[in-house]
């Protein structure tokens, strides 16, 4: 009798599928067999490792060896060396770039040494097209253990216990707005699950939908026993396809077990989930914003009170909760409140999951424990700084978050720090910057975006963000004033306080924390017309450096609105009023003549 | 499918359905395993190290040990081929030699199973660098 020796896990999550993992998983399963190999090895479509930077991943169990940026061509390569001969297919092993050392075993890289993965646990390493492999996992068996064990109340209590937030960014205490849920006295309710994950580089909710989508469908059915739902509706945009279609396959698997429907575990409690789509509006993953487009109507927010839990889909309450808070609860209910709870700092307990972006070595999803330093985040798991350049500030909390500068590297990152810091949790995003990002070019660039998602039903946010966009733009072409950075501030407390709803409340904040933070370059953007991070075009002068220059006229050749003047072989000019900066001269000359002023 | 009645056929469900995945579970932790690795180079595999390895993994299956079996590279002890290296949790780990599919049996019934050394045992004779 021969035996699987052999797990192949490849990446299924968006980034690898991008990069051809779908081509790489056939062929692997096409040559398994004319090798012969197809009882002796297993290949498994998973889903997100996290590190998509080095995408798509190969990883091979039991001996965990971690082949990155694997192609279609290597995978006769893999098979042949590492499964037949036993040796490790050294290039395609991930770089330590600091030493330039391979590291086989993934326990060993620095990006995930840190990483305490509880929402994440099951994204790249189980099938999510297959329930038994989650079933096998302790699946389903915190919704069994709640409903033939424990009362609502008990179990909310857990819930509560554990000390879980809301995962999406306001940090509402998770047990708390079950049990207001709970308490509402209703004919019908209705739990619904926040799956419009609209932040800028932020794409946690989605890996854990295409990695796991059990554990949300488990954890909605307790939600439901606890607040006395039968109904579930997952929001979710439309264009995370391959989130949707694992989510069908689990709905229907789920269903077909019974552990969705009528009468679950043998049990009186009956639950069944529906999906809706959203057409990728930032403003409907603000709670009552996403009720509304729910229910057909404009995706646009209403004044709380009253909470959803009170009067939310179809006028009755409901639970609203993201992706994330629910893929830590079956783990909670299984492990223990006590358990979940020594993790974490005293008032933010257990993981959050981030989404690394930027200027970062390691670009990618990670899940650490709460109380963990920027500089452990930045250095150790991201790598680094990309290119060896300065660290100078990381975007928390997407548009709605503010800047962290390198006096925060050593805060502990939870709720209230970041708060405290001027920024966010936020769902989670971090978008890290080096001293090649201009601090107003930051701030216009999430501006940008929250003018073009806001819903423009208060004016503070159409209009006030709108202003605010225009004096950035003011500044960075050179034309502010000192009065502007009194108005900015001025401005921006006024859209903060008088908006209404949770998008113009925080959209000024990237510009309240660079301000803040980087008021100097402000000024001098203002004052002395430069930006020192060479990113606002308008501030930037090329001029040729006479000494340097041999008159050789390529540049002037090459120059696209002939700004550039001069005799051959003797020193060129170039005309700042019809210069358009696009740098060409520069990159044409030969003998660096040209540099930026 | 069939429908999953209760909360103990869901349980019964589970203790049938971690086989397929152990594979995968047993190495998130191997610290805590008892490893063998089987040296699989072109000289191991032609004294028969894949039979070998079938025979740790199907013994170890038949009496419930909780073990990885893995392959590595030549050990550079050509001469005494197939060679199998055996960790257990917090012991040094040993090597033994011309090992066949009646000696893994052996291995596992003294070494594995009672810390009773068996013929054939390789002295170590190199430093790793990776410590």
């Amino acid at each position: 009798m021969t035996q699987i020796k052999y797990h192949m896990l490849v990446c299924g999550g968006t980034g690898c599928h991008a990069s051809q993992s779908d081509q790489i998983l056939k062929v692997f399963q096409e040559q398994i067999i004319a090798h012969g190999l197809d009882t002796e090895v297993q290949v498994i479509k998973t889903g997100c490792f996290g590190f998509c930077e080095k995408g798509p991943i190969v990883k091979m169990m039991p001996d965990n060896t971690f082949y990155t940026q694997v192609t279609p061509a290597d995978c006769s390569e893999i098979l042949e060396e590492h499964i037949i001969k036993g040796r490790r297919v050294n290039r395609l092993l991930y770089e330590n770039p600091e030493t330039g050392e391979k590291v086989s075993d993934s326990k060993h890289m620095g990006f995930y040494k840190k990483q305490i993965r509880i929402a994440l646990r099951n994204c790249g390493f189980i099938n999510p097209e297959n329930i038994d492999e989650y079933i096998a996992r302790d699946g389903y068996m915190a919704l069994g253990k709640v409903l033939t064990e424990l009362t609502p109340e008990a179990t909310i209590e857990i819930i509560k216990k554990s000390g879980l937030r809301g995962r999406g960014g306001g940090g509402f205490p998770t047990g708390l707005k079950w049990e207001i849920t709970r308490a509402v006295k209703a004919d019908q309710k209705y739990v619904v699950c926040n799956a419009d994950e609209g932040d800028p580089g932020a794409f946690m909710d989605r890996s854990v939908l295409e990695g796991d989508p059990h554990t949300v469908l488990e954890a909605m059915a307790i939600n439901g026993y606890c607040t006395g739902a039968d109904k579930g509706l997952i929001y979710i945009r439309a264009e995370y396809p391959l989130a949707v279609e694992r989510l069908k396959i689990a709905m229907k698997q789920a269903q077909e077990y019974g552990l969705l429907g009528k009468n679950i575990l043998g049990t009186d409690f009956s639950f069944d989930i529906d999906i809706r789509y959203g057409a990728g509006a930032f403003v409907c993953g603000e709670e009552t914003a996403l009720i509304h487009s729910m229910e057909g109507l404009r995706g646009e927010p209403t004044v709380k009170p009253p909470f959803p839990s009170e009067s939310g889909y179809m006028g009755k309450p409901s639970n609203v909760n993201n992706v994330e808070t629910y893929a830590n609860i079956p783990v909670i209910l299984n492990k223990g409140a006590a358990w979940f709870a020594a993790i974490g700092t005293e008032k933010s307990k257990g993981t959050k999951v981030f989404a690394l972006a930027g200027k970062i070595n390691n670009v990618g999803l990670i899940e650490v424990p709460m109380g963990i330093t920027l500089r452990e985040v930045i250095y150790e798991i991201g790598g680094g700084i990309k290119g060896g350049k300065k660290f100078k500030s990381v975007q928390t909390g997407g548009p709605s978050g503010g800047c962290l500068t390198e006096r925060h590297l050593d805060t502990p990152i939870d709720y209230d720090n970041l708060l405290a810091a001027g920024s966010m949790m936020g769902s989670g995003g971090m978008i890290v910057m080096d001293e090649d990002d201009c601090a107003v070019g930051m701030a216009k660039f999430y501006l940008d975006f929250t003018v073009e998602e806001s819903c423009g039903k208060c004016s503070p946010c159409r209009i006030g963000n709108k202003r605010l966009y225009e004096i950035l733009e003011k500044i960075t072409q050179g034309n502010g004033t000192i009065e502007d950075l009194d108005k900015l501030r001025n401005l921006s407390h006024v859209i903060k306080d008088t908006s209404l709803c949770g998008l113009g409340q925080t959209s000024p904040n990237p510009v309240l924390s660079t301000l803040d933070n980087f008021y100097d370059e402000y000024l001098e953007h203002v004052t002395s017309k430069k930006c020192r991070a060479g990113n606002c075009k308008s501030l930037m002068q090329y001029m040729i450096i006479s000494e340097n220059c041999i008159g050789c006229t390529l540049c002037a050749r090459n120059c696209p609105v002939n700004a550039i003047t001069g005799e051959r072989k003797q020193p060129h000019l170039i005309d700042q009023d019809k210069c358009i900066k696009c740098g060409a001269c520069m990159e044409k000359c030969k003998f660096n003549a040209i540099f930026i002023n | 499918m069939k429908k999953i009645k209760s909360l103990a056929d869901l349980r019964k469900m589970q203790d049938d359905l971690r086989a397929k995945i152990s594979l995968r579970e047993k190495s998130n932790e191997p610290d805590k395993r008892i490893q063998v690795k089987v040296a699989m180079a072109t000289c191991g595999i032609a004294s028969g190290a894949k039979e070998v390895m079938e025979a740790f993994i199907e013994e170890f299956t038949k009496r419930n040990i909780d073990a990885v079996v893995t392959q590595t590279g030549c050990m550079g002890y050509c001469y005494a081929e197939p060679t199998v290296e055996i960790t257990k949790p917090g012991v040094e780990p040993i090597t033994f030699g011309y090992v066949d599919v009646k000696k893994a049996s052996k291995i596992i019934d003294k070494y594995i199973l009672n810390n009773e050394l068996v013929d054939g045992i390789i002295p170590v004779n190199y430093h790793s660098i990776d410590n």
